[in-house]
């Protein structure tokens, strides 16, 4: 066969990326984009763009208020806490810790979840029920009850905070992937598949789980958000990240009793969180809206 | 598909094939009932003839086709493929001879992955069956879209750029693609418009002559399975009722369902005037079909007899077999 290849039309795309070219059509979608994008930009270049280490103390500058506030300076943009450490450091070196913490536990639900999800749904029967009851048993605890349950029993630490968290969100992903399994399971080409000869991995990986992708890419950026959240949640209570880490939700329980002296050391972090939420948070809906046949217009 | 029928060499011969979907309820999804979808059906599929197999919807015509392939694990019954019972196949044994068996579906929108390319998708079977190298099956795919009459730009294209007729002729290659010897054509040209479904039944017959190929052609369109046929059988509620020559199925139907059937199916003559037998009632539940005779509800000619025997498939005339206690000796001839 020749090399050249004939033309490409723009209807040659892929299906999916004809999908996500909506995304762009989608304005609330593509300010999550771009909300997401910063953090992750942040996160990657973050001994750039900090000023200082963030665990650096400086006993000259404790509780510096931000900039523009009196007695604060161009030294420490957004002020320091009461060990004179860099809150916009810390803010920036913190995007580094959550998204580790978002990529690495919602990897885990994903790959967990995914795996058991499909094969619930592609064979049915007493497994399904036995892996789907598993999943019932989880989603009947409060999952960040669960989660310190599961980091009581690890031991606090980041790791094992990942580890919890990811646990907590496997059922979500197994429901999710079961429904679209079953529903592509009644589709003509997984019998054709079978029909040629196809072992049941392949059927399940290569021919049924990329037509499941749109549901399960949507639900992956809403536990991005989700999972950040509770990483905070986790550091927050002590059971996440430890101290001198910079991790958001750590750094707004160290400033709890500082909440009237020096408030800047608290809403910034906080603020930070917020941001990342509502950014994989609008992305997820966009991304619904693009991938979901029925909304399309 | 001469005027004289000759006896082929059996190909495929189904004994005493049965599927029964069950029916689970109560606290411990007990068996409650069943439904009958295939009842005990023996076929003989002749190599290189075409059987047609028709009947109304949900009379388990596509059940039996999918049991023939063990696409749908029969209760019970043999399945014979040169010979061999291959329904005691190991899955490794079954993986083997899938080569040998092809399927083309209903519906052309379904049947084709849609995040899948056309080579990917015809491709595919030859992936599973050995051919590892790309290149080598890019050609063989380059081969079969050249066969079905599509061209070598379509191979990178998606299915949902291709229309219904287009479609079915990628699934026929695929089917194509490891040399079957038996394909089963589960209604596959009924989703199709009138124009598109003479070029796949066109197509289809080309294919036959050039490889030899062996069909299962299942449709409720008499029509079309008169015209590709060289035998058709019957079916009605999960049992064959007749089986004939199709030329002498459509002269002389003997059993009083094939007679009903026939002088439904329009006739392009607005001059011809012809009896038109109205069947009362609907069909039966499969999961409650009625004692003795299947029709026997719903039949004209039924006496008491009917309520109370199963008339078996036999041969009344030559080549023709009917499963009726009053076969040819009832009923109207067909136009």
């Amino acid at each position: 066969m020749k090399k050249n290849r004939p033309q490409k039309s723009p209807e040659d795309r892929h299906p999916l990326l004809d999908q996500l070219s909506q995304l762009w059509r989608n304005k609330t979608a593509v300010a999550g984009l771009i909300i997401v994008a910063g953090f992750v930009l942040m996160a990657f270049f973050a001994p750039a763009l900090s000023p200082h280490n963030p665990n650096d103390t400086s006993l000259y500058d404790q509780l510096k208020p931000p900039f523009w506030a009196y007695g604060g300076s161009d030294k420490n943009v957004l002020g320091t806490d009461d060990l004179g450490r860099d809150i916009l450091s810390r803010i920036i070196y913190g995007a580094r810790v959550s998204l580790i913490v978002a990529v690495v536990s919602v990897g885990l639900a994903f790959a967990l979840g995914t795996l058991l999800g499909s094969i619930s749904g592609y064979y049915k029967g007493a497994l399904d029920n036995v892996i789907m009851r598993i999943m019932d048993i989880i989603l009947a605890f409060p999952y960040l009850l669960l989660a310190i349950v599961v980091v009581a029993y690890l031991g606090p630490s980041l790791e094992n905070a990942m580890m919890a968290i990811g646990i907590t969100y496997v059922p979500r992903f197994a429901r999710i992937v079961r429904g679209s399994v079953l529903e592509e399971c009644e589709k003509d080409y997984v019998m054709a598949a079978k029909a040629v000869g196809a072992k049941d991995w392949r059927i399940i990986f290569i021919a049924i789980l990329p037509n499941c992708l749109g549901p399960l890419i949507v639900q992956t950026t809403l536990s991005f958000a989700s999972a950040i959240l509770d990483a905070a949640a986790l550091s927050f209570l002590g059971l996440g990240a430890q101290p001198p880490t910079p991790e958001w939700g750590a750094m707004i329980a160290r400033s709890r009793a500082l909440i009237l002296r020096a408030s800047w050391v608290m809403t910034f972090p906080g603020i930070a969180i917020l941001m990342a939420v509502l950014g994989f948070n609008l992305l997820g809906d966009g991304l619904r809206d693009a991938l979901d046949p029925r909304l399309r217009d | 598909m001469s005027d004289q029928y000759q006896e082929p060499q059996p190909l495929v011969q189904t004994r005493d094939l049965v599927k029964y979907y069950p029916i689970r309820g109560g606290v411990f999804l007990k068996e409650i009932a069943s439904v009958k979808a295939v009842d005990h059906v023996s076929l003989t599929i002749g190599n290189g003839e075409t059987l047609g197999l028709v009947g109304e919807s949900g009379c388990g015509k596509t059940t039996f086709g999918r049991a023939i392939l063990r696409l749908e694990e029969p209760t019970s019954g043999e399945v014979f493929f040169e010979g061999e019972n291959i329904l005691t196949y190991s899955p490794v044994q079954m993986r083997a001879l899938r080569k040998a068996i092809q399927i083309i579906f209903q519906d052309p929108f379904s049947s084709l992955n849609p995040r899948k390319t056309v080579s990917h998708i015809i491709g595919e079977p030859l992936l599973i069956h050995g051919v590892k190298s790309r290149i080598e099956r890019d050609e063989r795919v380059l081969e079969l879209l050249n066969v079905v009459g599509l061209r070598k730009e379509h191979m990178r294209r998606y299915p949902h750029q291709f229309s219904g007729g287009q479609r079915q002729r990628i699934g026929v290659a695929r089917a194509l693609a490891l040399n079957p010897k038996l394909i089963i054509c589960d209604e596959a040209v009924s989703a199709l418009d009138v124009s598109i479904q003479a070029q796949v039944i066109n197509l289809l017959k080309d294919l036959q002559e050039t490889f030899g190929l062996t069909y299962l052609f299942i449709s409720h369109d008499l029509s079309v399975v008169e015209h590709v046929s060289d035998r058709v059988a019957v079916m009605y509620l999960g049992k064959i009722v007749e089986l004939a020559e199709s030329k002498e199925l459509y002269r002389k139907p003997l059993h009083p369902y094939t007679q009903a059937l026939l002088s439904a199916s329009p006739i392009p003559d607005p001059e011809l005037k012809r009896k038109r037998i109205i069947l009362k009632g609907d069909v039966p539940s499969p999961i409650d079909p009625p004692p003795g005779c299947r029709f026997h509800t719903r039949c004209l000619y039924r006496q008491d007899i009917c309520h109370q025997e199963e008339p078996k498939l036999k041969e009344v005339t030559e080549n023709h077999q009917a499963a009726c206690f009053f076969a040819g000796k009832v009923g109207i001839e067909s136009p």
